[in-house]
């Protein structure tokens, strides 16, 4: 089934009755040619292009929960490319430009909306590093603009600029071509345009072993609906990962912490773009349902609760009152927690492992939602001819032991 | 927010009134020139992340200031038992 006018009209007309599923939802079969662990954007994603672009169709992807169910659905949605280095650069600005078709390409509206990311500088070391990044970025042609703060309230009127407040803005850097994109939406056209192709997308399938022939090569996995068979595995899991990587005695250089976001009850369009403070962590942006999403940051400790501290949630409401005044007497109508996989430099990890057949992409922490077409791209490449993708080459699980770490970390504590 | 039994105070407090110091018993190699790149590696960056109980530093930082180790269940986060820096994982009765 194609989306298109005068199929909506017809459904309109039809009471909106005659709408099919959007993907099967099939019995896993004994066997496939590719096992996909974790259906998130990235693992569908992951999925949709080894079909599209390699020819594979005998691919599984397996859920634990409800696709879309993990970070995918919990996320803020704010998508850029402005990072530091020029592997990242190269990683991020990748998924941008497949963000920019991306409803086309899947026939189906994701909701890309490049409305511009404005990250609010409060300090000189603020200054020093946002700057550093617009001409970092200058040089890879990557669009990336330093605003005073006045030039940043004229782009987004709400903001606060007094000097006189406890974390004043000082300037901004702005992505233009930054923006958000409808979470659930992507997850949901993935798995549509993937199914259609002949991908099983499995739901409540929890892998529960990974299993490994005499040579030490995958065979397949263990699931709550039974042993399905594959040579080739590549996990995606998230917060998950590094559980389903020891299931093959892999350790990972990862560690899962909560991270939060919360919505208000929904007002009239105030907010024309996105705003992110790393400094006071805090970011901020209206979606079309008129709610502001605002997320928050992670707990200090490791864990799986998929909540996190009342303290994280009220420290960024305290900050979103003082760059935000007009929003101060709204009322929070949701409050949710993800558990986000952190890579000690902040950078994800896509490629082969030390196990034969078994390859991870992982690692995105808080910022992965934003990659997520470019990050299925690249690792459709590797899971399918086994060797990484030119742009992934430099994220491999080897460089915690070379020592050639991507350090995004070093500009802030967070990154999304 | 977590309520944290320091073992010096002998007290539970709010986790405002601590830090969170990783994941405890890694030990750092007495001569770390001796030791591979392997092994430095996993060190410096390999964690156990574990989706049950977990060993972790805490550091009482507004109260006595002191070091110590705790473990505590990463689903439901519930606190089973805090000890002093240098004690070993205590076991735990089933
Ligand atoms: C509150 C919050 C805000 C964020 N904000 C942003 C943002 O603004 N911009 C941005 O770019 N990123 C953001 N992120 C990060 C982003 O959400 C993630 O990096 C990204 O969505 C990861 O996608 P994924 O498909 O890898 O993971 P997920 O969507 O989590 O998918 C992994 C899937 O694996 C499944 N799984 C786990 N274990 C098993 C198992 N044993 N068997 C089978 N399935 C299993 C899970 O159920 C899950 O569905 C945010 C995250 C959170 C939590
Ligand atoms: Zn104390």
């Amino acid at each position: 089934m194609r989306f298109s006018f005068p199929r909506m009209l017809k459904e309109a007309l039809n009471g909106n009755a005659g709408w099919p599923e959007q993907w099967r939802s099939p019995e896993p079969k004994a066997s496939y040619d590719a096992i996909i662990v974790g259906a998130g954007g990235h693992g569908l994603a992951t999925a949709y292009y080894m079909a599209k672009e390699h020819g594979m169709r005998n691919i599984a992807v397996l859920e634990k929960g409800w696709l879309g169910g993990g970070n995918t659905g919990r996320n803020t949605t704010i998508i850029r490319s402005n990072y530091l280095w020029e592997e990242s650069e190269a990683l991020y600005e990748h998924a941008m430009k497949l963000w920019q078709d991306l409803s086309l390409e899947l026939n189906y509206n994701v909701m890309y909306s490049p409305r511009g990311v404005l990250m609010l500088a409060h300090n000189v070391h603020d200054v020093q590093v946002f700057k550093r990044h617009v001409h970092a970025n200058r040089l890879a042609g990557i669009d990336n603009e330093w605003l005073t703060a006045e030039e940043a309230k004229a782009f987004c009127p709400i903001l606060n600029i007094d000097p006189d407040v406890r974390y004043p803005i000082i300037g901004a850097a702005l992505q233009r071509r930054g923006g958000t994109a409808r979470h659930d939406a992507v997850a949901w056209g993935y798995a549509r345009a993937a199914s259609a192709m002949g991908v099983d997308i499995i739901q409540n399938c929890e892998v529960r072993n990974i299993l490994r022939g005499p040579d030490g090569a995958v065979t397949g996995v263990e699931t709550t609906r039974g042993v399905i068979r594959s040579k080739k595995i590549g996990v995606v899991a998230a917060g998950h990962s590094s559980v389903l990587m020891q299931m093959a005695n892999v350790s990972m250089p990862l560690e899962s912490y909560p991270l939060q976001a919360l919505v208000s009850e929904p007002i009239k369009p105030i907010m024309p773009c996105v705003v992110m403070s790393n400094t006071i962590h805090a970011y901020m942006s209206q979606s079309d349902k008129g709610e502001l999403v605002i997320g928050a940051g992670t707990d200090a400790y490791t864990s799986y609760s998929q909540t996190g501290g009342l303290h994280i949630a009220t420290h960024t409401l305290e900050a979103i009152c003082e760059l935000f005044p007009v929003v101060r007497r709204l009322r929070m109508l949701r409050n949710w927690g993800g558990i986000v996989d952190v890579t000690p430099d902040r950078s994800p990890i896509i490629g082969k492992t030390p196990v034969a057949g078994l390859f991870v992409n992982c690692g995105w922490g808080t910022g992965g939602f934003k990659a997520t077409p470019g990050s299925g791209h690249i690792f459709a490449h590797t899971v399918v001819t086994g060797e990484p993708h030119k742009i992934a080459a430099p994220f491999t699980l080897d460089r915690f032991r070379t020592g050639r770490l991507i350090d995004e970390a070093a500009a802030a504590a967070v990154a999304h | 927010m977590l309520l944290i039994r320091c073992p010096y105070c002998e007290m539970e407090r709010p986790e405002l009134e601590f830090r969170y110091g990783g994941e405890a018993h890694v030990v750092r190699a007495a001569e770390p020139e001796t030791i591979g790149d392997e092994a430095w590696g996993q060190f410096l960056y390999l964690r156990s992340n574990p989706k049950g109980l977990h060993a972790e530093r805490w550091r009482h930082t507004n109260g006595c200031g002191r070091f110590f180790n705790c473990l505590r269940d990463t689903v439901t986060d519930r606190i089973f038992v805090t000890y002093k820096a240098g004690e070993p994982r205590p076991e735990l009765a089933s």
